[in-house]
């Protein structure tokens, strides 16, 4: 893409004198007019547009008013970007307008549909206006297509760059919640698990599970699961050579929150989990916990 | 280095004192199942928190040791398993099934009392 820009750019620059010149000067010509005739129609081919997007069903999450407002913004970035051939400003608006859309579930498909639409909608109201003079529908047609595809790549380059940093902003944010090991009553230790458990975390999880058992003599570990998503086999295994591994140090493990797709997942794999103890949920795990140790919870009064 | 095998009650303790040789071990096997019926002792403690490495062999006399205890009529208690011990143990696939384990001396002694009352 960058070359393509830098080509063009260079030969409008340089006074290179030949048909490149001539060639870019006529298809710049053409552009003017072009952009002259998207701003004449500009309310009714806009409203084409929102038409064709409610019609394809793109941009589920966001309202009538949103869309014709976004829609609005986007109709004028992309004439302005066919006019000057800034795409910086273009670049710039597309972020801005990812970081708006995607906290608001936009997909990826739905905004290059929808780059496309216009794209589309504008091309097809060319054939309208120059249906009868068929070389100049074509001459203009050459110049529109480029710089329309350009502009539809750098919205959507935009588009996922924006959304992978998102994604990498929030992968960092995962790491760094680190799990804490919290001792409940004397000897009883829980291990409350949030997020995705990769090898590194799961190895970095054991250690201090085992490192707090041995602090605190505990005699009891409960772990909850039930913010984990997802589980497959290496981090199944990593869950059963942490219970084992405790065992070594005397300590029980009590297994909770397991959910009905976890344990599903765990069934189908065939996961040997004979050996762990597993409640269903964190409250009666400690229940349990309290009765191996001996504890015994009364209710003194009803609550005020 | 010989290991000590001492008695305390209805309780034999045997400490490992560091790393021992395959030598070492095979004699505290053959002297903890030997003195088990001599002293009519109800249980043995093997204390192993002075080893900062659990080799395979180590790991599988260990649990020899608790398997043959139990044929002569007691039970095993294995203490003081440090925690990078217990997961390179785990990755090795070494997990000491069926051995009571307890955290300390302490604690192995805490759960013996426990259960001796409990069996009486």
């Amino acid at each position: 893409m960058s070359k393509s820009e830098s080509t063009s750019k260079d030969s409008e620059a340089r006074s290179n004198p030949g048909v490149d010149l001539v060639r870019s000067e006529a298809s710049s010509e053409l552009l003017r007019e072009l952009v002259a005739h998207l701003r004449q129609n500009r309310t009714q081919l806009r409203e084409e547009w929102v038409v064709r997007i409610s019609e394809t069903r793109l941009l589920t999450a966001m309202t009538k008013e949103e869309i014709f407002a976004e829609a609005t913004s986007i109709y004028d970035s992309y004439v302005e970007a066919l006019e000057t051939e800034a795409f910086e400003a273009l670049q710039a608006y597309a972020r801005n307008l990812s970081e708006r859309i995607i906290p608001r579930g936009v997909e990826t498909h739905e905004v290059v549909g929808i780059v496309l639409l216009l794209r589309d909608v504008l091309a097809r109201s060319l054939f309208e206006k120059y249906q009868t003079d068929f070389k100049k529908l074509n001459r203009i047609l050459d110049a529109y297509e480029p710089a329309a595809n350009r502009i539809a790549n750098t919205v959507a380059v935009g588009f996922v760059q924006e959304r992978e940093r998102v994604i990498r902003q929030q992968q960092e944010a995962i790491r760094e919640l680190s799990t804490p090991v919290l001792q409940v009553r004397e000897r009883l230790l829980i291990l409350p698990i949030i997020g995705v458990i990769d090898p590194q975390r799961a190895r970095q999880l054991t250690e201090q599970l085992l490192r707090g058992i041995r602090t605190n003599r505990a005699k009891v570990v409960v772990i909850d699961i039930t913010g984990v998503a997802a589980m497959d086999l290496t981090v199944a295994n990593n869950l059963v050579q942490t219970v084992e591994a405790s065992r070594l140090l005397g300590a029980t493990v009590i297994v909770t929150g397991l959910s009905p797709e976890i344990a599903q997942t765990l069934v189908t794999i065939g996961v040997d989990l004979g050996k762990m103890n597993t409640v269903g949920d964190l409250q009666g795990g400690i229940e349990q916990a309290e009765r191996l140790l001996g504890y015994k919870v009364e209710k003194l009064a009803e609550p005020r | 280095m010989e290991v000590p095998i001492l008695k305390q009650g209805a309780v034999l303790i045997a400490t490992f004192q560091a790393a021992l040789s395959d030598a070492d071990l095979n004699n505290l096997r053959m002297g903890l199942v030997q003195q088990v019926v001599k002293f009519r002792s109800r249980a043995v403690i093997v204390d192993v928190t002075a080893m900062d490495v659990m080799d395979s062999f180590a790991s599988r006399t260990l649990r020899e040791i608790a398997l043959m205890i139990r044929l002569r009529g007691a039970e095993t208690v294995i203490v003081g398993i440090q925690p990078e011990v217990a997961f390179a143990m785990v990755q090795l696939g070494l997990t000491l099934e069926g051995v009571a384990t307890a955290l300390d001396l302490e604690e192995g002694l805490a759960y013996l009392s426990e259960k001796f009352k409990t069996t009486n």
